[in-house]
């Protein structure tokens, strides 16, 4: 602990920083004197972090070296789990994994590659139509989930009643109404139109944030010096000036994306979806943990689902991180 | 120069320099590229919120009608009266949903907006040896799914006697890794001066986040209070996983069981004009705190970044 600066002589000196104390009690107290403070305005935080977040990390990875049916106490079975996941659960590896590479390919870079250009676009607008354009774009994901059900089900119904069937049969280009929800070939790009649509959340407001913030000089420098294309501002001045927002940005989408996971189950209210059409990796999880009770393999699968988020966001951090 | 620029005639100004480019002041012709994309592309965003708002003053018929109108013609609030004479199928009146929302809602925004500030305050301004461990871990706990760890979560809540119970609608909502992060960035933006010269005038620490952090870090307090609104207000799954008494769930979770059962027949028709008024009340608070705050969230933002 090294005092950062030091200040003309004042009565405030001698509370702030007080004689060290001797002993092991008077460490303790020193300690409490130094750095206490600090642990008290932490400690509510903390412990919240620690019971809700910490802890349940650290059960899952501990439950998915067992087997465990929720009545009877774990049993430790090593890997097991991890290798049924890899080599028995057909499931998992045909649809599973499948789909959650799809949808995250799709709906994480798209998603983030849609909300990095609209708030360039923002940007280049005058303060009153970008506020407008920022809350039109901003209030699909305020809401996202329990609200909008009401709204995808109305618009992809199944019968003549849906508005997507009753459009297009006026269009005449389908004759009979479609199941959408229901139907494996149709829901997955549901979901992913669906999620895209609530995906300018606050990821989106950051990198807005940040493309209003780069100095206007850095712009005019590089018109100085002969830069006359805008995908070259893009790529030389505005991502290079804003890369913390970008990572910012990456991040929440990545979270949201996987987090996004529940989407076909709401759509097609069953799981597992329709012929595993909408079947992503937080529904196994879901299928295994709360409808199978196999909780020790439904742990091991949660596991796999954190390794992925982790091994994204480590890939965002090479293109955006210092 | 400028003086110039101001005396130009219109066509200069709106195809001059000065408006064109990042974070302009007026309307320049390079503009309407941009509008010509925006325009039909918000207009399909905006379309399901206006279905919500549309449908939830929809009379029977025309909920019903075939073929389905978009817009309603015949506005009435026959779908708010229906729902709050409505009891749930367990004998529930809906205004009790709706006031454990508010309730919980109240409560977590208040006591977010409390913990995060006085951990991010402490992080961004305190000196002791964790600081920066402490703030790398919250860093990688912005990636934390809380869905991927449902279940050991439900085995922690049970060991702790919280199910079934107000508080676990609140306690594991205010464990935000974002809003610490955010709270955080903002605070080291507050001049270390302003709080050294409290301390030597001999204000104690508590004084010193309560009458000096606290009112200077009012934007991000507002986004705090956003995310936490909408983490809490929206929330349909805390009620399904750790709540069994009826009467201790909330109105997000009212309307997760009305969209269920309208895939089926005969409660489709009663519950359909219901349900489309149970999501407009979910959706408009979202809606008006956001527009009432988002100059605040805005600047926020703008100290966002992760390094």
């Amino acid at each position: 602990m090294q005092i950062r600066q030091t200040y003309p002589t004042q009565d405030g000196l001698a509370r702030a920083y007080p004689a060290p104390r001797r002993g092991i009690v008077g460490a303790i107290q020193n300690w409490i004197q130094k750095e206490g403070s600090a642990y008290g305005f932490l400690s509510i935080y903390a412990l919240l972090f620690i019971i809700f977040i910490v802890i349940p990390v650290l059960a899952a990875i501990g439950l998915s070296f067992t087997f465990f049916d929720a009545i009877q106490p774990p049993r430790f079975i090593g890997l097991t789990n991890y290798i049924a996941l890899i080599t028995q659960d057909d499931t998992f590896m045909k649809y599973v994994l499948a789909n959650t590479i799809q949808f995250a390919v799709i709906v994480g870079p798209g998603g983030y590659a849609l909300a990095f250009m609209l708030a360039w676009m923002l940007a280049q607008l005058p303060r009153l139509p970008r506020t407008i354009f920022a809350l039109i774009l901003y209030s699909p994901s305020m809401t996202a989930g329990v609200a909008m059900t009401v709204v995808w089900k109305a618009l992809f119904s199944g019968d003549q009643t849906g508005y997507l069937n009753s459009f297009l049969m006026g269009l005449g280009t389908i004759r009979e109404p479609i199941q959408w929800l229901q139907s494996p070939q149709y829901l997955m790009p549901i979901m992913i139109i669906v999620t895209l649509w609530s995906s300018m959340g606050i990821g989106f407001l950051a990198m807005l944030a940040g493309i209003l913030e780069i100095s206007p000089e850095l712009y005019e420098a590089a018109a100085m010096d002969g830069m006359s294309s805008r995908w070259q501002e893009i790529f030389y001045i505005t991502i290079p000036s804003m890369k913390p927002q970008m990572l910012f940005g990456a991040v929440m989408a990545l979270v949201g994306t996987f987090q996004a996971g529940a989407i076909g189950v709401t759509l097609s209210g069953s799981n597992p979806t329709p012929q595993y059409a909408g079947q992503l990796i937080v529904n196994h999880i879901e299928d295994y943990g709360f409808l199978r009770y196999e909780m020790g393999y439904a742990a091991a699968v949660s596991v796999v689902l954190l390794l992925m988020v982790l091994f994204f966001s480590r890939v965002a951090t090479r293109l955006f991180g210092n | 120069m400028m003086s110039s620029r101001m005396n130009m005639n219109w066509y200069h100004r709106y195809t001059g320099v000065r408006n064109r480019g990042i974070n302009p002041q007026g309307f320049h012709v390079s503009q309407i590229k941009f509008y010509i994309l925006l325009v039909p592309l918000a207009a399909v965003m905006l379309l399901p919120i206006i279905f919500i708002f549309s449908s939830a003053f929809k009379p029977p018929d025309e909920l019903f009608a075939y073929p389905p109108r978009f817009l309603v013609v015949n506005p009435t609030f026959k779908n708010f009266t229906d729902l709050f004479s409505k009891l749930s199928t367990s004998g529930i009146p809906v205004s009790r949903y709706l006031f454990n929302s508010i309730l919980i809602t109240l409560v977590t925004v208040g006591a977010s907006i409390i913990v995060s500030s006085a951990a991010a305050y402490s992080l961004s301004k305190k000196r002791f040896k964790l600081k920066q461990a402490l703030f790398a871990i919250n860093n990688v706990a912005l990636m934390f799914v809380p869905v991927a760890v449902t279940i050991p979560r439900f085995l922690v809540i049970e060991r702790l006697n919280l199910l079934d119970s107000f508080w676990v609608h609140i306690l594991p909502v205010l464990a935000m890794p974002v809003g610490l992060f955010l709270l955080k960035q903002f605070i080291d933006g507050v001049p270390d001066e302003v709080l050294e010269a409290a301390q030597i005038d001999g204000a104690t620490d508590l004084e010193i986040y309560w009458r000096i952090v606290l009112p200077m870090i009012r934007p991000a307090l507002a986004t705090i209070a956003i995310l936490t609104f909408q983490a809490a207000w929206n929330n349909a799954d805390i009620s399904t996983l750790y709540i069994n008494t009826e009467s201790l769930r909330t109105l997000a979770f009212y309307l997760s069981t009305l969209t269920k059962t309208t895939a089926t027949g005969a409660t489709a028709v009663a519950g359909q004009g219901i349900a489309a008024a149970a999501a407009l009340i979910m959706f408009l608070p979202n809606l008006i705190i956001f527009i009432f705050l988002q100059g605040q969230v805005m600047s926020t933002m703008s100290h966002s970044g992760l390094k």
